[in-house]
């Protein structure tokens, strides 16, 4: 028998008052992979990831998360087992200096661990060195992007769930920002990704699933979706 | 010169009570968006839980410690039972349910209490201090100097402490709070908890000179609200500015035109204040940013 995944969603429903935007996904993450969700804009994605996250209740359905069910548990509880989220729009803590923002990421750790988690984001992202003492409302918006993932990093997190890191980017910090989520699957962060832009997404991920109206559509490698005329002509845009 | 004097003082002394109650109402809006009618309820629990239990024996700091206690468990109570049950209510539907708690606290005080007029002794003698030809009493500075206190240690605690900065960005964000792991609900209750406290404090000090019954939070939470809409709602340094502002508006209104239109006249100002500055003296214009 294979060894449970990382994260196991099954028949999972849940939306906002009568309109259910997430009509039943299964959908699992194993350890170290970096697994994409992608589809059109409102098919469901930002929502399932609120869902894992727990600050949108579920109607139905049930998520483990190594081994465990979390799906009745309360946001910072699941942050405590680390399920982080860098949500989309980066929702940083705008008047909070930065480095205000970095040291509430790690609410839930020891402080001990803080000081040596806030110098492996200070390499990873420069920049928020040189600005730690700005309000995180002032950054540029690739700033604030490195700072919410920053953020999200010094909840050692296990798993990553990253909602839209490349929206409103400059191409080459598009670029520099899927680099670093490549870069922390090395370090061995699993991570899953929801993206527009699905053919970079794809490209970096193990595996992926094609959400549609609240639906896994389609799901793979990286690879074959890519491939996948279904797939290619509806979501790719090629 | 001696008029001017006594005047400001007697200005600053209840301006620093208005304060302390704006502080109050200024906290729990920033972490909740909750307009909190409660907040002269826990100055009056302050002054008459202090004025039972000294009576009943206690001595003065123990019987002080009490009143703050039961007031923070009030404060906590009224949380629990009345704001977290109407979570996803509008604001409205909010300020009617802390007006409603406001009216269970005093009748339950007029139950347990009486209806008398209570005051407690002076905490260093009743002898004024004479200063440019002015009478202060001593208790006054006791007044200014707790508030100032209580003013620096919220300060300490907001800017200084990551719970406090939690605060803050449980303000700032509510989403990006709970997902950093802080348990929102927590800050919540924290948040009225703190600010029981800061009005138990304030009846505390301020009833050796001002005397105390179960029925004076009504006034005093519409005098801090009027404070903390003065200064401009959601600014702590707002909530202060506009407490002692209004006191010293008050005490000249009172001494230079009537005592009679003393109430009105800090009324009328602010209406105008408001008119004029919609989003108070030191408040923010409410921009949402994308």
């Amino acid at each position: 028998m294979p060894p449970e995944p990382l994260l196991r969603v099954q028949g999972l429903r849940c939306g906002y008052g009568r309109i259910e935007a997430v009509k039943g996904v299964d959908l699992e993450v194993a350890e170290g992979e970096i697994v994409a969700l992608v589809g059109a804009n409102g098919a469901g994605k930002t929502t399932l990831l609120r869902a894992i996250s727990g600050v949108l209740p579920i109607t139905a359905g049930a998520i483990r998360f190594a081994g465990e069910p979390v799906e009745t548990m309360r946001p910072h509880e699941r942050v405590a087992r680390g399920i982080v989220q860098v949500p989309e729009g980066r929702q940083l803590f705008g008047p909070l200096t930065v480095l205000d923002n970095l040291r509430l990421g790690a609410f839930r750790r020891g402080r001990a661990r803080t000081e040596e988690n806030l110098e492996r984001v200070f390499s990873l992202f420069p920049q928020l060195a040189e600005r730690r003492d700005t309000a995180a409302g002032a950054l540029s918006g690739g700033q604030q992007q490195m700072c919410a993932i920053g953020r999200a990093l010094m909840a050692e997190p296990k798993l990553l769930l990253l909602d839209e890191p490349s929206m409103g980017l400059a191409p080459f910090l598009v670029e520099q920002i899927l680099e670093t989520v490549a870069r922390l699957r090395r370090e061995g962060v699993t991570v899953l990704l929801v993206e527009q832009n699905a053919v970079a997404a794809l490209s970096l991920a193990d595996r992926g699933y094609v959400l549609e109206t609240g639906r896994i559509a389609h799901s793979g490698t990286g690879r074959d979706l890519l491939g996948d005329p279904a797939v290619r002509e509806a979501y790719l845009g090629v | 010169m001696a008029e001017l004097v006594q005047l400001l003082f007697a200005g600053l002394t209840t301006g620093a009570v208005y304060a302390l109650v704006a502080l109050g109402f200024t906290l729990i809006f920033q972490a909740s968006e909750v307009v909190n009618f409660a907040q002269g309820e826990f100055v009056m629990l302050g002054g008459m839980v202090t004025v039972f239990a000294y009576q009943a024996g206690l001595p003065l700091p123990l019987a002080a410690l009490l009143a703050v206690l039961v007031a923070v468990a009030t404060g906590v109570l009224l949380h629990r039972l009345a704001i977290e049950p109407a979570k996803g209510a509008t604001v409205v539907t909010l300020i009617i349910v802390t007006i409603g708690a406001s009216i269970l606290i005093r009748g339950l005080a007029q139950l347990v209490f009486d209806k008398q007029f209570h005051a407690l002794p002076a905490f260093s003698g009743d002898a004024p201090l004479r200063l440019l030809g002015a009478a202060i009493l001593p208790q006054s500075l006791w007044v200014l100097g707790g508030a100032a206190a209580i003013v620096f240690g919220l300060w300490l605690f907001m800017e200084r402490t990551l719970l406090g900065k939690a605060v803050r960005a449980t303000a700032a964000n509510r989403l990006a709070a709970e997902l950093v792991g802080i348990d929102t609900r927590l800050v919540l209750a924290l948040a009225f908890a703190v600010s029981a406290a800061i009005g138990a404090v304030g009846g505390i000090l301020v009833t050796p000179i001002t005397l105390t019954s179960y029925a004076v939070g009504t006034l005093l939470a519409l005098k801090g609200f009027a404070a903390a809409m003065l200064g401009g709602i959601g600014n702590p340094v707002g909530a202060v500015a506009g407490g002692l502002l209004l006191g010293l508006l008050e005490a000249f209104a009172a001494g230079w035109i009537s005592s009679t239109y003393k109430d009105g006249v800090a009324f009328l100002v602010i209406l105008l204040v408001l008119f004029a500055l919609p989003h108070g003296l030191l408040g923010r214009r409410a921009v949402e940013r994308v």
